[in-house]
């Protein structure tokens, strides 16, 4: 087997050394009533070539989006990889190395920490972040679960602005701790008030920018009541690109931000691995989840990074942790840390702008389409649609004309049928003017 | 020891590198954006005032930087990685081919599921091999690591008890047991109390059933254990269990110890996580991504989280809502975004299909004799914790640095300046100054002779009393030990431009 280095010899010899008969005596304390190896019914090993082929017959049954005018969003964002940042991610240095308790050699790794955390921080406009959780609703769970601590208080208030998953995650997460998380119903309009739901009793409110249904707005008042009633406001973010262009949630007040990285670190990935961000205030440093990077010096008083503050985390505290989260999205991190270097002041927001131009151009064009109503007012990247019959039938009809339309709301809400007909579309550098034709002419023709 | 001062700071291939921040922050960019045409933004009036902050680098300055980044990490593409209960084995470049073929990379998650059968199917595949690797009738692939995979299985029970109107309040955890365990446990709001090892590095039945009652509603155990030891009585502390109206948790993160060759559900376990970045070679990526399925019995099959696979006549599709969930199923709720981790999921399958049924029962055999062969080279120098045979892994304490003035950390710091990874410190908790070894199967037995070598010198070394040399380890690395307390104590987690 090519990934196996040891020859019969080797093994032979080794055994000799051990003075075991054979490897099967080494499992001596494994109970007989355990080994049942024969029960286990799997082909036996293949070449590479016969695997990829069986994987690139996998790949071939599905749809991908290159291979359609995909205008697909709800929460993954697909965005031009550079090839850089490919190439250097599949570094064996950065690819294959674990954890970086080893700070003497695991300096790559921490820098590329300590600098990710400060793009995060910069981005969100909050005074820390930390190295990343597994994705932006986990991240969007453990703020509240933060925020619970912190308050000490047993209720959570989710805009209903807020990605189902992020919102539904931090229920479940929540619910078994007795905390009560209240989800308010799709705010398809943006017209949701929650400043006049704001009480004692909150631990946090979780709001997102751009909203689930695109909408862009601005927390600042919400920010005040919310710290008035002496709660937190988490502010969730599903496309961290738009923090190239939007007044940061920082500006706004927020007291965690949490988000979704993968629209700038990998390709869409059929919904994983992402990377949660997560940001916070100084103040709230010791009650953060995760693992954090942190600047020091080595005994010959060079500058040189470690993780640090770990007695928050499970491997010190074990059941007092702030969080059981161990592993996270190192390389995930590592791509979206790159990219933004990559990207610079001027790409990052010069991309933001592109997308937001590119967005505008579609609305317009699709407001002109008889039979569709352009939902959102403000939006970034994306935005919600409406027609008079089923969207999923829509992108259905759609589909069959290699234009993948946009996401169904029902897909998420499948019992407000006053949804069904809602369709959110997003719109990035990857979608071509050809492109927003096939959708413009598709569409048309659908609707007719 | 000495060192010639260079004018650069920079020492041959140990390049010192700044931060990106400590570059210009010219008006470059590595990504060049189309120009903007005039038009009316949708912003509502939102516009970020001011820049963010970023530097501008060129293509080749960001590619040097991580290049020189880079080279001051260990991987294991560098070398021997013998990190205890991590199992850093070799992670096959097939794996990468395939997680980036278009047709897997550029599926959207919310495409019509009549577009992505490929990739539910893959799914279905990978759900297949666990369940027949484990002998488990159901698996949940959504969690994103182990700890989270713990998650799953101890919500599932939360879940269960819930189901059956009980409020048991605690879980019974080993004092062996990873950190993530009890944490997890409390989490879910249950109280954790733990059970003692046996003086063999094992959890007795007796020990077990002492502190159960009606109270409890399960037991986490590692198996094998983080002593690197099968637990020998697994069967009769499942029954004892079982017996007392309480689940079997088991943490699966030592599974590559045992694949293709015993089946987990031959055990009594309700619940286990499998790491596809240990057992099934995912990278690590210098802390993740990873993915932690877990596998229920029977009993727990029905809480699974959304979303889930199935097949019907018209093909594959999700259950993404718990209302959807047909028959029995009761999912307690979501656990993540989106469908779980895929792109790990391609990678872990093509290493399954690589090796098959026979080459995944090479792999734990070759992985537990590497271990042993550690195990036997060593044990007359260091101090063995237990006696053995071990599994894939190998425990040693610091009885033989007594009287060195060279304690583990140090012992491990000289191991760096040998080229090799260190391997675990100070965990398992159960035994004083742990020294974890865990050589993995994709070590040849050359490999292993070079570090056995290193190892005896090193604990020779510090028997004849130089612990000085220890004390300064390591000097070969591009930083010295680093001073962590300094570190926690003045918190600096991030650059701030220096004040004007
Ligand atoms: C025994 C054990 N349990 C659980 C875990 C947690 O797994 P993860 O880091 O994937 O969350 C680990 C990982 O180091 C482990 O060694």
């Amino acid at each position: 087997m090519r990934f196996l280095p040891l020859t019969a010899e080797d093994r032979q010899a080794m055994l000799a050394a051990i003075g075991a008969e054979s490897v099967d005596a080494l499992y001596r304390d494994v109970p007989a009533a355990a080994r049942h190896p024969e029960a286990i019914d799997l082909p036996n090993q293949k070449t590479e070539l016969q695997v990829e082929r069986a994987m690139a017959a996998l790949a071939g049954k599905n749809l991908n989006c290159s291979q359609a005018a995909a205008f697909l969003g709800a929460g993954n964002y697909r965005h031009h990889t550079p090839a850089a940042l490919d190439y250097l991610i599949q570094r064996g240095e950065f690819l294959t190395a674990y954890t970086p308790y080893q700070p003497e050699i695991a300096q790559g790794t921490l820098q590329v920490l300590f600098e990710f955390q400060t793009q995060v921080a910069l981005m969100t406009g909050m005074e820390v972040a930390n190295a990343s959780m597994y994705d932006g609703a986990t991240a969007c769970a453990e703020a509240a679960a933060m925020a619970q601590r912190i308050t000490k208080r047993k209720k959570v208030l989710v805009s209903g602005g807020v990605h189902p998953h992020f919102a539904d995650t931090t229920d479940t997460f929540l619910k078994f701790t007795g905390v009560d998380v209240e989800i308010l119903p799709p705010d398809v309009m943006g017209l949701e008030d929650l400043i006049g739901r704001v009480d004692e009793d909150l631990a946090c409110v979780i709001v997102q920018t751009p909203g689930f249904f695109g909408h862009l707005k601005d927390f600042s008042a919400l920010a005040d009541a919310v710290h008035e009633a002496g709660a937190l406001l988490v502010v969730a973010t599903t496309e961290p690109l738009s923090l190239g262009l939007l007044k940061t949630p920082g500006e706004m007040g927020a007291d965690i931000v949490v988000a979704e990285g993968q629209s700038l670190a990998l390709p869409v990935g059929f919904g994983g691995p992402g990377v949660g961000l997560f940001a916070s205030r100084s103040k709230y440093l010791r009650q953060m989840p995760g693992r954090l990077c942190g600047e020091t010096v080595d005994v010959d008083g060079k500058r040189g990074f470690v993780l640090t503050l770990s007695t928050r985390e499970q491997h010190i505290r074990r059941e007092k942790a702030t969080s059981n989260i161990c592993t996270n999205s190192g390389l995930v991190a590592t791509a979206f840390s790159i990219h933004m270097t990559l990207l610079g002041e001027k790409g990052f927001t010069g991309l933001a702008e592109y997308n937001h131009a590119r967005a505008v151009e579609a609305a317009r064009r699709l407001a002109a389409v008889p039979g569709v109503k352009v939902l959102s007012s403000t939006f970034f990247n994306e935005f919600a649609i409406a027609f008079d019959k089923p969207a999923a039938d829509v992108v259905e009809a759609l589909t069959a004309k290699k234009v993948l339309a946009g996401v169904p709301a029902s897909r998420f809400y499948p019992t407000y049928p006053e949804l069904d007909g809602v369709l959110l579309v997003a719109v990035t550098e990857m979608n071509s003017d050809e492109d927003l034709d096939a959708l413009v002419a598709g569409l048309k023709e659908v609707l007719s | 020891m000495t060192e010639t001062r260079t004018i650069t700071g920079n020492r041959g291939l140990m390049v010192e590198e700044r931060l990106i921040f400590e570059y210009d922050h010219q008006n470059r960019t590595a990504v060049d954006v189309p120009a903007v045409e005039p038009y009316e933004d949708r912003l509502g009036g939102l516009r970020r005032k001011g820049g963010v902050g970023l530097p501008g680098l060129a293509e080749p300055q960001v590619v040097r930087h991580y290049t020189r980044l880079s080279q001051k990490n260990y991987g294991i593409d560098t070398g021997l990685f013998p990190l205890g209960s991590c199992t850093m084995k070799y992670n096959p470049r097939l794996n990468e081919k395939a997680a980036r073929m278009t047709g897997l990379a550029d599926i959207h998650p919310f495409q019509p599921v009549s577009t992505v059968q490929g990739a539910l199917e893959l799914m279905d595949t990978l759900s297949h091999w666990l369940k027949q690797l484990t002998g488990m009738p159901a698996v949940a692939l959504s969690p994103a690591a182990g700890a989270h995979g713990e998650l799953c299985g101890v919500m599932a029970i939360r879940a269960a008890m819930d189901a059956r109107g009980e409020n048991r309040t605690t879980i019974l955890v080993p004092e062996s047991a990873h950190g993530t365990n009890p944490a997890t446990a409390a989490i879910c709001g249950y109280v954790v109390e733990s059970i003692p090892a046996e003086e063999s590095g094992r959890v007795s039945v007796e020990a077990v059933k002492a502190k159960l009652g009606p109270h409890v509603a399960a037991v986490m155990i590692t198996n094998p254990n983080t002593c690197g030891l099968f637990e020998p009585e697994m069967i009769e502390i499942s029954r004892v269990v079982h017996e007392a109206g309480a689940y079997v948790y088991m943490d699966g993160a030592n599974f590559n110890a045992v694949v293709g060759r015993i089946r987990i559900a031959d055990l009594g376990v309700d619940a286990m996580h499998i790491n596809l970045h240990k057992t099934f070679s995912t990278p690590h990526g210098g802390g993740g991504p990873g993915s932690g399925p877990t596998v229920l019995s029977a009993a727990l099959a029905p809480y699974a989280p959304v979303p889930y696979v199935v097949r019907d006549d018209k093909g594959f599709r999700l259950v993404e809502h718990e209302r959807d969930a047909e028959g029995d199923a009761k999912p307690f709720g979501r656990m993540k975004g989106y469908h779980g981790q895929f792109g790990m999921f391609v990678r872990a399958l093509a290493y399954m299909l690589a090796l098959g049924k026979d080459g995944l029962q090479q792999v734990s055999g070759d992985a537990v004799l590497n271990a042993n062969y550690l195990y036997a080279r060593l044990a007359d120098v260091l101090s063995a914790s237990f006696e053995g045979p071990v599994m894939h892994e190998a425990l040693f304490d610091d009885r033989f640095l007594k009287d060195t003035g060279v304690t583990t950390l140090d012992f491990a710091k000289a191991l760096i300046d040998e080229g090799y990874h260190p391997m675990t410190m100070y965990f398992p908790l159960v035994v004083h100054g742990a020294l974890l070894m865990e050589p993995t199967e994709t070590e040849s037995k050359a490999a292993l002779d070079q570090f056995i070598e290193a190892v005896r010198g090193l604990a020779e070394r510090a028997k004849a009393g130089d612990a000085e040399y220890f004390r300064q380890a390591p000097v070969h690395t591009p930083r010295r030990r680093l001073d962590e307390t300094l570190a926690a104590r003045k918190p600096v987690l991030r650059w701030t431009p220096p004040q004007a």
